[in-house]
């Protein structure tokens, strides 16, 4: 791999085009203008080969093209969500690399299957190389390889810079990759990551033999952390609608006509935000046009757009009993692949439901999921069976991961509560108002603060279902929040998500009601199930948000007498924002009570990094 | 007389029924209503000024009774009294004077001795509160002996300078009351015209470029937001909409109106918004003499988001807003609890009254938020900008001592 490298940092991308347009590859061709996001070269370094190279040397049966593609999608949509953007991609290549340059084959479309025999000897001298010494042995194989890639590369991407680009990310990810090789290799023993990889290596000669992808999949996920480990260094691929150019792109892909609002905020540019009602009529009228998307996935769509669905855990249980749905109805389409159809299939779904309403940190999480299950689908599996497992998988996360760690957080947070307490709590969280009830069926005598803010007044349905369980309730609105703090003695809220530097991402309003229990040294509890934690960062509430309708900030229900914004969009200067999410720094924060326990802020990359391990091996 | 009641009574019913909104409406109507007080006073021979003083202070007690929570009644009533006291006192100076001046040239006529003395006390107590009153030791130290002396002289006074009281004593009477009733007239203008003074000093606040962060209205952020405007400042402005009122959507609205780049945000996203903001400037209720600010409901919560992102908190508060007064307590005992109807329906409220098994609801709708000193970081009034430790001195300049307390005296007595 270090051979690599100087042949890659001194030629030039044209010389290299000249130099090995030799082996022009129609087939190649075609496969990668197939998807132009993902641009993984069409090399088949040794560790792919080796997994399917006897199938495609030995007569194919059907069976064998469905292994290979199989592999494919299990090492890249496993990771990823399926729209991969070129960053995206270009982790994989470097995860895997780091463990044998080799999968970067496997990540590649259709790679596997047509130029196998052309690489065979390519792919053999690197073999060696993975299994010993990375340093000395590919020169001649890792150099013909890439070189392979970059020219498929030329031959295939019309948009010059974002190849340059890719190349660079994939130097860059080679580079690290050897380096971790490097590292694995010098020390036989180590930590935790380092023995897993060693075990990976350990598995791989018999993987070589029997090429089932089960032995893929789970050496895909002994990967997993030190992949993880290095995606982090990647920007996240969120789309900035300040960007005109990809704006337009994903107008274009857009199955609902969104009309831009006018009168918008300068400072968020980069978040969506449309006239809302422009949506709905649309939608239901194109009901019959849209026929990839399933009628019950359209329906939460619809639910997400009118807001009859709000809150994280209601959301992620409605979109994943539609697409359990989705699933039970899914035929595999003739000449397709389960696992690959029906990823695209979900992604498909998933960016109906993106235009819908943008997803939350939690659905994401929930779909990465889904995902890797898709994705590690035994390919011996029939198609019902897989179905029928899938639909298992679904049922367990939505009752592991969200009714169950519901019920471990009520049993934990139950202990502070204490007789004489005055509870407050913001908004409308699930997981609060569980708590609240738990205590008080427990008989444990407190009050209740609900405090409540405009626009979405969520907190008057909290508080109505409260005292209807006979609890007694205070009600204010935020403002007030400093008036009535100095008689609470504990906070209870909910979070939409935890982010990984301690950050609490929530409906908005929280970050207030936190600063004010701080100031009045009153203890804040936040409780979040583990599978709504990420690994992202976020320090202000601006740079990733969600935009809300503005018309409802103008109007004020049930007070006919302020009217004075009613015609604000008329007005040039007038602006109306209706944020959805702020973030509370963590220092506001004394307590996270989650389904591994009760954690200080402090702890939650660790609960991140080990649920993400977790969900690998379910 | 009975003119006077029924126009103080409707002043309390107006009060008690929390009509007048805002204090500067409030403190223009208490002056205007003590002026005529004042006017109809019938004042005896001698301790003019202490009758002056008792009857305003009768009436001010029941103004102050009717709405405790309405400080700018107490400050004006103050204010007056002080008025008073001062122009006795310049009366008293001016007479000695005269005094002099009479033994010296003993036929004057009596007009051109009226038109003198005006001129010259008005003059005395402008100069009194401008030039005279600047914190000094000498100041101080005179201070306590004058105020001692004045009820001493008007007590007393008449025994050892009777004869020459006697001589001018009906003048003098007219002199005091028409003195009393120019400088409450002064005082009203100067309420009135607080804006103007406070809108001033807007260029020397706000920079080009700058977003400021307000929340619910007031006029006289209105008017320093618009004089910055005028003098061809280009700024943003934030507007959080001040939850039960949303007089904010008013406040915008107007902005927009003159030409300002203006958003109207959410009190709950104040938090998320004011990392890009650069100055929080908003009005306030009453301004207590540690430096604390009596504010709308909602203000400490911007006040601690402004401290956690150091954004400066700038509170534009009138002369009449001055309260002399320290606080106790101020979050509960200085506030009002407003109709519940403003958060939650009648309807709603009954409906979640009916399905209720046993528990109780209660809703705080409060009205006023205690800002601490601490967090405010700086005050603009109308004679300039002052640290929240100065207040207690500005207010020393408006008020006399004597009456900051005095005020209950009467009540406790009798």
């Amino acid at each position: 791999m270090d051979a690599r490298r100087p042949p890659r940092a001194v030629i030039d991308p044209k010389v290299r085009t000249v130099g090995f347009f030799t082996p022009p590859d129609p087939i190649q061709f075609d496969s990668n203008s197939l998807s132009p996001v993902m641009i993984p070269p069409p090399c088949h370094s040794s560790e792919n080969l080796d997994l399917h190279s006897p199938p495609s040397v030995t007569p194919p049966s059907g069976d064998e093209s469905v292994s290979v593609t199989g592999s494919y999608n299990g090492s890249s949509s496993e990771l990823f969500p399926a729209p991969m953007s070129p960053a995206l991609s270009q982790k994989i290549v470097a995860g895997d690399g780091g463990v044998g340059g080799g999968i970067v084959a496997s990540s590649f479309p259709r790679g596997g299957g047509v130029p196998v025999c052309k690489l065979t000897t390519v792919s053999v001298v690197n073999t060696d190389s993975f299994a010993f010494d990375e340093r000395d042995k590919p020169n001649k194989g890792g150099g013909s390889s890439m070189e392979v890639k970059d020219q498929a590369m030329n031959s295939k991407q019309k948009n010059e810079k974002s190849s340059k680009a890719e190349r660079r990310a994939l130097q860059e990810a080679q580079r690290a990759a050897k380096a971790a090789a490097k590292a694995e290799g010098n020390k036989a023993t180590g930590t935790v990551t380092s023995g897993n990889l060693k075990s990976a290596k350990a598995t791989k000669p018999p993987q070589k033999v029997d090429n089932t992808s089960v032995a893929a999949s789970e050496k895909k996920g002994v990967d997993r952390p030190s992949e993880k480990d290095r995606k982090k260094d990647v920007p996240h691929p969120r789309m900035q609608y300040d960007d005109k150019s990809r704006v337009e792109k994903a107008k274009r892909r857009a199955v609902v006509n969104h009309t831009e609002s006018r009168n918008r905020v300068e400072l968020f540019r980069h978040l969506p935000q449309y006239e809302h009602g422009s949506q709905l009529p649309d939608l239901e009228a194109k009901f019959f046009q849209l026929e990839p998307v399933h009628p019950s996935v359209y329906k939460v769509g619809l639910q997400y757009l009118s807001g009859d669905i709000s809150g994280g855990n209601a959301r992620c249980i409605a979109m994943l009993q539609a697409f359990q749905d989705a699933i039970k109805d899914y035929t595999v389409p003739p000449e397709k692949t389960l696992v690959r159809d029906l990823t695209a299939k979900i992604s498909s779904y998933v960016s109906f439901l993106i235009e819908c309403r943008p997803l939350s940190i939690s659905m994401g999480n929930a779909i990465r999921f889904l995902k890797s299950q898709i994705a590690k689908l035994p390919l011996t599996l029939s198609e019902s069976e897989s179905k029928t497992s899938l639909q298992s998988d679904i049922e367990r996360f939505i009752y592991e991961k969200i009714i169950l760690a519901d019920k471990v957080i009520v049993e934990h947070a139950v202990t502070k509560i204490r007789d004489g307490d005055v509870l407050l709590t913001y908004g409308s969280s699930s997981a609060v108002e569980m708590i609240l009830l738990r205590a008080h069926e427990l008989g444990k005598q407190f009050q209740v603060v609900v405090v409540d803010s405009r626009p979405s007044l969520k907190g008057k349905l909290l508080l109505r279902r409260l005292v209807e369980k006979g609890l007694t309730c205070t009600y204010t609105h935020i403002n007030a929040v400093s008036f009535i703090m100095h008689e609470v003695t504990r906070v209870f809220l909910g979070a939409s998500s935890v982010l990984s530097n301690g950050t609490v991402y929530s409906g908005v309003g929280t970050a207030s009601v936190a600063m004010v229990a701080h100031a009045f040294h009153v203890p804040v509890i936040v409780c979040c199930e583990a599978f709504k934690f990420h690994e992202r960062v976020q320090l202000d509430s601006i740079c990733s948000n969600e935009l809300g309708d503005p018309d409802v900030i103008s109007k004020v229900s049930g007070r006919g007498d302020v009217n004075h914004l009613d015609a604000w969009a008329n007005a040039e200067n007038l602006q109306l924002l209706n944020l959805i999410y702020d973030a509370t720094p963590s220092d506001y924060v004394s307590i996270i009570v989650t389904d591994y326990g009760m954690i200080p802020p402090t702890s939650v990359p660790v609960v991140v990094r080990e649920y993400s391990r977790e969900q690998v091996w379910i | 007389m009975p003119d006077v009641h029924t126009l103080v009574n409707e002043f309390l019913n107006q009060l008690k029924k929390r009509k007048i909104e805002g204090s500067q409406a409030t403190a223009k109507q208490a002056a205007e209503l003590l002026r005529s007080v004042i006017s109809q006073q019938r004042l005896p021979q001698t301790h003019q000024a202490t009758a002056l003083i008792s009857a305003v202070r009768a009436v001010g007690e029941k103004l102050i009774a009717a709405n405790p929570v309405e400080l700018a009644v107490g400050n004006i009533v103050r204010r007056v009294l002080h008025i008073i006291r001062e122009e006795d006192l310049s009366l008293a100076t001016a007479a000695i004077d005269g005094l002099e001046l009479s033994a010296v040239s003993d036929d004057e006529d009596d007009v051109e001795r009226d038109d003198y003395p005006v001129l010259s006390a008005a003059a005395v107590a402008a100069a009194a509160r401008s030039t005279l009153r600047p914190p000094s030791l000498q100041t101080l130290l005179e201070d306590t002996p004058i105020s001692a002396a004045i009820p001493h002289t008007s007590s007393s006074g008449g025994d050892s300078e009777g004869k020459s009281r006697s001589v001018d004593k009906s003048s003098r009477g007219r002199k005091l009351k028409h003195d009393v009733i120019e400088a409450v007239n002064e005082l009203i203008q100067d309420i009135s015209t607080c804006y103007e003074q406070i809108a001033e000093q807007a260029v020397e606040h706000i920079h080009q470029n700058e977003v400021i962060l307000t929340l619910g209205s007031s006029k006289t952020v209105l008017e320093f937001l618009c004089a910055a405007k005028e003098k061809k400042r280009s700024f943003k402005v934030f507007v959080a909409e001040g939850a039960p009122r949303y007089q904010g959507h008013l406040l915008a609205k107007e902005l927009a109106a003159r030409g300002l780049q203006t958003t109207v945000i959410t009190d709950s996203a104040v938090f998320a918004m004011i990392s890009r903001v650069n100055m929080v400037i908003v009005g306030a209720h009453a301004v207590m003499a540690n430096g604390g600010v009596i504010a709308p409901v909602g203000l400490n919560m911007v006040a601690l988001a402004a401290q956690r992102h150091a954004v400066p908190f700038v509170v534009l508060a009138g002369s009449h807003k001055l309260c002399p007064l320290y606080p106790h307590n101020p979050e509960v005992l200085l506030n009002e609890l407003r109709s519940p109807s403003e958060l939650l329906d009648f309807g709603e409220f009954s409906d979640c009254m009916d399905s209720a098994s046993g528990g109780s609801l209660h809703v705080v709708n409060p009205t006023f938020d205690y800002v601490p000193p601490k967090l405010v970081s700086l005050f603009i009034t109308d004679t300039g900008g002052h640290n929240p430790s100065y207040m207690y001195r500005l207010i020393a300049d408006y008020y006399s001592a004597d009456d900051l307390v005095v005020k209950r005296r009467p009540a406790t007595t009798s």
